[in-house]
């Protein structure tokens, strides 16, 4: 049979020619995937295992979202997320505002403390400041007074009261702020607890007292730029009743310490992000943060005071966590569903419609084909990964691209039956089958692309894979089932209806001049 | 072979199913579930899964698991709320709590992982919080609407005003029975549910959209002769179409059920099994009311037209046929054969006919 055809083709052919130029681009993209390295489809983490969490922005009713605080939100959780150190984690944010925290392997609860911690702000009370790396550190100090702690001794000049253990002592000699990995952020200081932390903006490190004040206890904050006592930028602070008494309580205890004690950190998740000199007790419950500030500091600053963490509030909306097992498990059912649906399709097609059967069953390897390399190269392009819902869309599509082919051929055999020709059926029956699949095909488009609008969370895959499988199912109609039926039509098995053909003159019921057809 | 032989009558229209004929015992059939839908809807409502309550399910896979152990790890965690736990295959156990604290659930799997003896890490959670399902029903609300508008329109200038009217009928028909059949069976309905009624309209239309081409096709220029009524013709479409939605929805739907029951039996309850059930039903009305609602409802809409009246006039005096509207009002079929008509409407008032077959 396949002698045949190529004699087919070899007539200067139009249908020939589509068939070779879709060959053609068909070669070109594989090639394409091929040399881009992406050989492997990007599996969701419900495929693979993984943790994710959705967060949404709480606003007041009728209130907007704020595309800046959103983004302010995305990369600070992402900067928590890093310091998981796993690899492939993703962050981002949709278009109305939810946040998407996907994190690739073992599930693990830590993912979900870390996202979903929203105000990690506190004041704490400098202890010690030590400057650079474990190897530079000033260990131990010498005694003076106190209990069984230890002194630390950190930058040259400094006297310590009581507050220093030899735990933090130890962990504060250990710790290495010119590595980057301590200067992520992220973990989650006890409140309670005197820790040791690194610098935000610089290697310096501290030993903080326990947190006095905590950021949801600010009321307001802003930049301002002083320009009366020429001080530039600097950031003012509000707090609230409980803030203020306790702000009070703080300043007024440290004011008249040596320093570095007299200094009040600001806290960030786990890392300071300004520790200024209090200069005097502070009982009003506004203060003003000073410094060699630039507007942008002292923005941020003002930001993260006002909001916490996070420069908007966040409601935890789904968490899923998959185990790779599970992950596992669910890529195999997809698949295997897949193929069963798949064979029960080819099995109907060619049972029912014998030679022509075997046209559709083609086109569907072909629509798979080229279905299978967008997932590859989307994946690369757009970031599409395949999730279980897009398996289901993608398996769903096999009867929506059958159902079109299905549409031809019974348009087909219609034309037959009008006691045409095989060969001018295979035309005028496609031009009416073209307007019934366009139709029929763009509402199905219309329903994916509403699907995706308005689809949240992994549904979305579903309508995806469902509008990008309408597309294909449109490109292998046009472009690979009319011409092969064309070219098939010169074939003498199809064109003189062969009992196996699918367009004998029995099955189609046509009526002959020898009379009525019978069942 | 013998089904091909019968697509080939049918399209002559040697064998014909007078499907318009007899649309008051359709529509009486689809009246009929509706009712049923709504009083299950009003009654018994739809069971929502967490998605909606919020809450959280989480997943151990242990080689000996029970439903007891699972509810007393539970209550060892410290939750006393109503859990509902459950058990899939031999091997998994599935719990269910309400909107608990984050602690509250780490608790809990750190307590299966240990009644279990399996790694807390390859305990599968989901939690959603409480304002999740809002969200995805306000969502899902637009996309109907914006849904069939956008459709109506495209089909009222690719079709006709009234064909698109008929369909978009048919599709919320569809839609809603399916709705109705979830309430009274109490299936879960989780957001893959919403999105595998969403889809519905994309199938259900599609199989609409395939027998209106050919209506469309054999009513132009009707009136110009007079051999035959709108609903004659529009019969004629049905039957030629007939063998083709068969197999246009047989094979929608061997997919379907491929995930449904691959899904089902290997996943249990989930994202597989939620949407493809969703499709199931909605496929099977969906087929049902293309060819037993949407044009019936066409037929019916276009047989108002003076112009339409007038042909129907026209071909029942030539004596072609023997079915002519008679009553503007009620916009009823009565064929010269059967002439008693009851005009009492209502689907219990409606005689009982036989289908009448050629």
């Amino acid at each position: 049979m396949s002698a045949n055809i190529s004699k087919a083709t070899k007539k200067p052919a139009k249908s020939g020619r589509t068939l070779a130029v879709l060959l053609v681009l068909f070669v070109a993209f594989t090639a394409l995937a091929i040399v881009q390295g992406d050989t492997k489809l990007k599996l969701g983490l419900d495929l693979r295992g993984g943790t994710s969490v959705t967060l949404a922005p709480k606003v007041a009713n009728g209130g907007k979202v704020d595309k800046a605080a959103v983004e302010q939100a995305v990369a600070i959780i992402r900067q928590r997320v890093n310091s998981l150190g796993v690899a492939e984690s993703e962050v981002s944010s949709q278009s109305n505002g939810d946040i998407i925290v996907s994190v690739p392997g073992n599930s693990s609860s830590r993912v979900v403390d870390l996202v979903g911690a929203t105000a990690q702000l506190r004041f704490r009370q400098v202890l010690a400041v030590g400057a650079g790396s474990a190897a530079t550190t000033a260990s131990l100090a010498t005694t003076s007074t106190t209990k069984t702690g230890t002194k630390s001794t950190a930058a040259p000049a400094a006297t310590f009261p009581a507050g220093v253990t030899m735990a933090l002592d130890t962990a504060f000699k250990n710790l290495d702020c010119t590595k980057a990995a301590n200067r992520q952020g992220g973990a989650l200081d006890d409140p309670n607890q005197a820790v040791v932390a690194c610098s935000l903006t610089d290697t310096s490190k501290y030993i903080l007292a326990p947190a006095e004040v905590e950021g949801s206890q600010v009321s307001k904050a802003s930049a301002v730029l002083d320009n009366t006592n020429g001080n530039g930028w600097m950031v003012l602070l509000n707090f609230n009743g409980a803030g203020t008494a306790a702000f009070g309580k703080m300043t007024s205890r440290v004011t008249s310490l040596a320093s570095p004690q007299n200094q009040a950190a600001i806290v960030l998740d786990g890392l300071v992000v300004s520790a200024p000199r209090i200069n005097e007790a502070i009982n009003s419950g506004s203060a003003q943060i000073s410094g060699s500030f630039t507007q942008t500091l002292a923005t941020d600053l003002a930001n993260k005071l006002k909001y916490g963490a996070l420069p908007l509030a966040l409601s935890v909306q789904e968490i899923n966590q998959v185990s790779p097992t599970l992950g596992a498990d669910q890529l195999h059912a997809g698949l295997l569903a897949g193929l069963i649906g798949l064979l029960l399709v080819i099995l109907y097609s060619v049972l029912y419609y014998r030679g022509l059967g075997l046209v559709s069953v083609g086109s569907l390897l072909v629509a798979g084909s080229i279905t299978y390399l967008s997932f590859l190269l989307l994946g690369k392009w757009i970031g599409f990964t395949l999730t279980l819902a897009g398996i289901a869309g993608a398996i769903v599509s096999i009867g929506i691209t059958a159902d079109s082919f299905i549409v031809y051929f019974e348009r087909l055999r219609d034309e037959v039956r009008e006691g045409r020709s095989l060969r001018t059926a295979v035309e005028t029956g496609w031009q009416r089958a073209r307007r019934t699949i366009l139709v029929a095909d763009f509402v199905s488009l219309i329903a994916a692309a509403l699907l995706y609008f308005f689809a949240v969370g992994g549904v979305r895959g579903f309508a995806f894979t469902l509008g990008l499988t309408t597309f294909v199912d449109l490109i292998v109609v046009f472009f690979f089932t009319k011409p092969f039926v064309t070219v098939l039509s010169r074939v003498a098995f199809f064109a003189e209806g062969s009992n196996l053909s699918g367009l004998s003159a029995k099955s189609l019921g046509v009526v002959t001049d020898s009379g009525k057809d019978s069942l | 072979m013998a089904l091909s032989g019968i697509g080939g009558r049918l399209y002559r229209g040697e064998t014909s199913i007078n499907f318009i004929a007899q649309r008051r015992r359709w529509f009486a059939i689809s009246g009929l579930l509706i009712i049923i839908s709504a009083v299950a809807l009003g009654t018994q409502g739809l069971k929502l899964g967490i998605e909606f309550k919020g809450g959280s399910v989480l997943t151990v896979q242990s080689p000996s698991v029970s439903v007891a152990q699972g509810q007393a790890a539970l209550k060892s965690a410290g939750i006393t709320t109503e859990s509902i736990v459950q058990k899939i295959g031999n091997s998994k156990l599935r719990l269910q709590t309400t909107d608990l604290p984050q602690s509250t659930i780490s608790a809990a799997r750190t307590a299966l992982a240990s009644t279990f003896s399996v790694d807390p890490a390859n305990i599968d959670i989901q939690t959603v919080g409480p304002s999740w399902g809002k969200e995805i029903t306000h969502k899902a609300v637009y996309a109907l609407i914006g849904f069939l508008i956008v459709v109506m329109l495209y089909l009222a200038m690719a079709f006709e005003p009234k064909m698109a009217i008929s369909a978009i009928i048919a599709v919320i028909h569809d839609v809603f029975i399916t709705v109705g059949i979830y309430a009274l069976v109490g299936f879960d309905v989780t957001p893959a549910t919403v999105i595998g009624f969403l889809t519905i309209l994309g199938y259900s239309l599609y199989d609409t959209v395939v027998v209106f081409d050919k209506v469309r096709e054999n009513t132009n220029g009707i009136t110009s002769t007079a051999r035959q009524t709108y609903s004659q013709a529009a019969n004629l479409a049905l039957n030629q179409t007939l063998v083709r939605s068969f197999n246009t929805s047989l094979i929608a739907l061997l997919p379907v059920a491929s995930i449904l029951f691959v899904g089902a039996g290997l996943l249990g309850a989930g994202t597989l099994k939620d949407l493809s059930l969703a499709l199931f039903i909605g496929l099977a009305t969906g087929t049902y009311s293309s060819i037993f609602i949407a044009t019936p409802l066409l037929a019916t809409l276009r047989e108002r037209e003076p112009a339409m009246q007038a042909l129907a006039k026209r071909v029942s005096t030539r004596g072609v046929q023997v079915e002519a509207p008679v009553d503007k009002n009620t916009a009823g079929v009565v064929t010269s054969t059967h002439s008693k008509e009851s005009h009492e409407r209502g689907p219990r008032n409606q005689p009982k006919r036989k289908p009448r077959r050629r």
